[in-house]
């Protein structure tokens, strides 16, 4: 019963850890890091999704937990050095509408 | 009126493949801008027409901005962005301001061979080596070196697990420019002091600083063998085993091409040497942490590397030097006797710790980073290939995938890349990026001045993406049809000429 728990305990966090990791990694300035950062962790997850050692679990679980101190640092790092956007940002045309980590954007720092 | 012609037929056919119909109703746009052009002017059209120069050129500016333009036109998230702001509230204009200045300018960096970006990752390792840990890592007798120091033996540490070297057989330096002097000309004027090895075998092919370190040594009286590669850029085993004399000391040969991206056959060079008794030498700047390397298997007694090309800091690099058998080195920089005696001087904990992370992170993700320029790279030559009069340079099968060299008939090489300023491109490699020379590397597989000029490099990353590829397919290809359609050479192709038939009149 209490394995049972536990592995349900240990799901929850994964995937907490998961939404989190998403998310701060989208709040990067930098388009290629930002792309990077997201595209990372959505493979390492579909990587190690049947991963069943509760050990190994733990192993995994605290390396992303140490990416996610990582990305929360870097990512205001990259917040207070912005540069242009690239030619590719906000689709096609350039422009971006700001709902995906364009409202971190506010002036040109040049 | 002669100038007319010529413009009249550049704009028709701008119009032409700027509605992007099927080529039967664009070969009648042209067909009828001919017929234009031969009611207006009496005079025959003959191949020997001069060009005024700024016909010729390319209107960069504006054509990024039609493509821009046209990009809006397919229907892809248009915002109107004029009139909404009215009197509303005085942020009003700043907002509307701040939105404008979100839209992109900043090129698409394809570059990779000439650098990297640092990685977030290797910044955060760096930081506390800027802000806290300050200790000098030779200082023996307090706390603040000791931290510096175990900070760069791990880094040291992790530079080797990745070459499969031991800690003590790295060598820290400025880059990769220095370790390839100081391993070339270290172990010719160690060795030729005694007179009695005078010989040096290299590439054509090599980086500059290593050709230049070799005619650097002619001049003190050493004689240097520039061996030619094929025309697919690997050389040739045979050749370089009857090269090899009694005398030579050392052989040099890259492991990655940095403008085609060739991998020459490093094991196989390694025994050879080690057969010989001769020592190699391999620039490997471009292949490390991109290529698995084993220095033992491989056999390779010198090695040089690059921080700054596997997203780690520039201004650091290494070089390995092999303990057993021992390579004795003359140093180059002398002084307190810092890293073995063989490159004296405080080493810079910061940059150090960045590139030990680099390497750690190059080992661990280094499967993960190979599938996926892979999977650019294809999509990338694919669609480059799939254009007519396209080639790729180098060798088909051995070459880093992060490095796609190809060349575009008709189309000057510099042209296109001012074309393509919303890409960060380079037409070889950057320290001869400011000479209009076509690449000596080109030159070497034998490619014709004409091919080598039109000639251009793609560098994929570890953070290069999906839509920066796509976007780059399309521009280039864009662009491409623009600077052919005011090519008069294209023009001749495309009626069937041979271009070598030709006899060009002299002016």
């Amino acid at each position: 019963m209490s394995a049972v728990v536990g592995k349900a305990d240990s799901a929850q966090r994964v995937l907490s850890l998961y939404r989190q990791l998403l998310r701060q990694g989208n709040q990067f300035a930098a388009y290629n890091f930002r792309e990077y950062a997201k595209r990372r962790t959505r493979d390492a997850f579909h990587e190690n999704k049947g991963v069943e050692d509760p050990r190994r679990i733990q192993e995994l679980l605290q390396k992303g937990l140490k990416e996610l101190q990582m990305l929360k640092r870097q990512t205001v790092i990259s917040q207070f050095y912005q540069q242009d956007r690239l030619v590719v940002e906000g689709g096609l045309s350039g422009k971006d509408t700001g709902s995906q980590g364009g409202t971190v954007r506010q002036k040109d720092t040049g | 009126m002669a100038n007319i012609a010529p413009s009249v037929l550049r704009q028709a056919s701008r119009l032409a493949s700027k509605s992007a119909i099927s080529s039967v109703s664009r070969s009648g746009a042209r067909s009828l801008s001919r017929v234009a052009i031969q009611s207006n002017v009496p005079a025959t059209r003959t191949y020997v027409t001069q060009s005024r120069p700024d016909n010729a050129q390319v209107q960069a500016e504006t054509a990024i901005r039609l493509d821009k333009k046209e990009f809006e036109k397919a229907g892809l998230t248009v915002s109107g962005q004029d009139g909404s702001s009215g009197h509303v509230s005085p942020m009003a204009d700043v907002l509307s301001q701040a939105t404008m200045m979100d839209e992109g300018q900043r090129p698409i960096y394809l570059d990779m061979q000439a650098t990297t970006p640092l990685d977030p990752r290797v910044l955060d390792a760096m930081l506390p080596f800027y802000t806290g840990v300050y200790g000098n890592p030779h200082s023996r007798t307090h706390a603040y070196g000791w931290e510096s120091e175990k900070a760069v033996e791990d880094a040291r540490q992790h530079i080797a697990d990745l070459i499969g070297a031991d800690p003590k057989e790295i060598i820290f330096t400025s880059g990769a420019t220095e370790s390839n002097n100081m391993s070339i000309k270290g172990v010719a004027r160690f060795f030729g002091r005694s007179g009695k090895k005078k010989h040096i075998i290299t590439s054509q092919t090599e980086h500059k600083c290593v050709l230049d370190s070799c005619r650097h040594l002619q001049d003190e009286g050493f004689e240097v063998t520039y061996l030619p590669v094929q025309s697919n850029g690997l050389i040739d085993l045979k050749l370089l085993e009857e090269s090899i004399r009694p005398d030579t000391v050392l052989i040099s040969i890259m492991a990655v091409n940095n403008e085609i991206g060739v991998i020459q056959p490093l094991a196989e060079i390694g025994k050879l040497c080690r057969a010989k008794k001769v020592f190699f030498h391999t620039d490997a700047a471009q292949a490390v942490g991109k290529l698995s390397l084993d220095v033992n298997e491989m056999n390779i007694d010198l090695m040089s590397i690059s921080s700054h090309k596997i997203y780690g800091p520039k201004g650091i690099g290494a070089c390995f030097v092999r303990r057993r058998p021992r390579v004795r080195l003359d140093p180059i920089i002398s002084g307190g006797g810092q890293e073995r005696g063989l490159r004296s001087g405080t080493l810079a904990p910061a940059l150090v710790v960045g590139f030990g992370e680099a390497c750690r992170i190059a080992k661990e993700e280094m499967e993960y980073d190979s599938k996926r320029i892979k999977f650019l790279s294809d999509r990338l030559l694919n669609g480059l290939l799939s254009m007519e009069h396209t080639q790729q340079n180098g060798d088909h099968e051995h070459f880093y995938p992060g490095c796609v060299n190809v060349s575009f008939a008709y189309v000057e090489g510099e042209s296109l890349l001012m074309a393509l300023k919303d890409i960060a491109l380079s037409s070889g490699s950057a320290c001869t990026s400011a000479s209009l020379e076509p690449s000596y590397v080109l030159r070497a597989l034998g490619n014709s001045d004409e091919s080598a000029h039109s000639s251009i490099r793609f560098g994929i990353g570890r953070f290069t993406t999906e839509q920066e590829i796509d976007y780059v397919l399309k521009a280039v290809t864009q662009r491409v049809g623009f600077l052919r359609e005011l090519s008069p050479l294209w023009e001749l192709v495309q009626e069937g000429v041979d271009l070598n038939t030709i006899e060009w009149s002299q002016h």
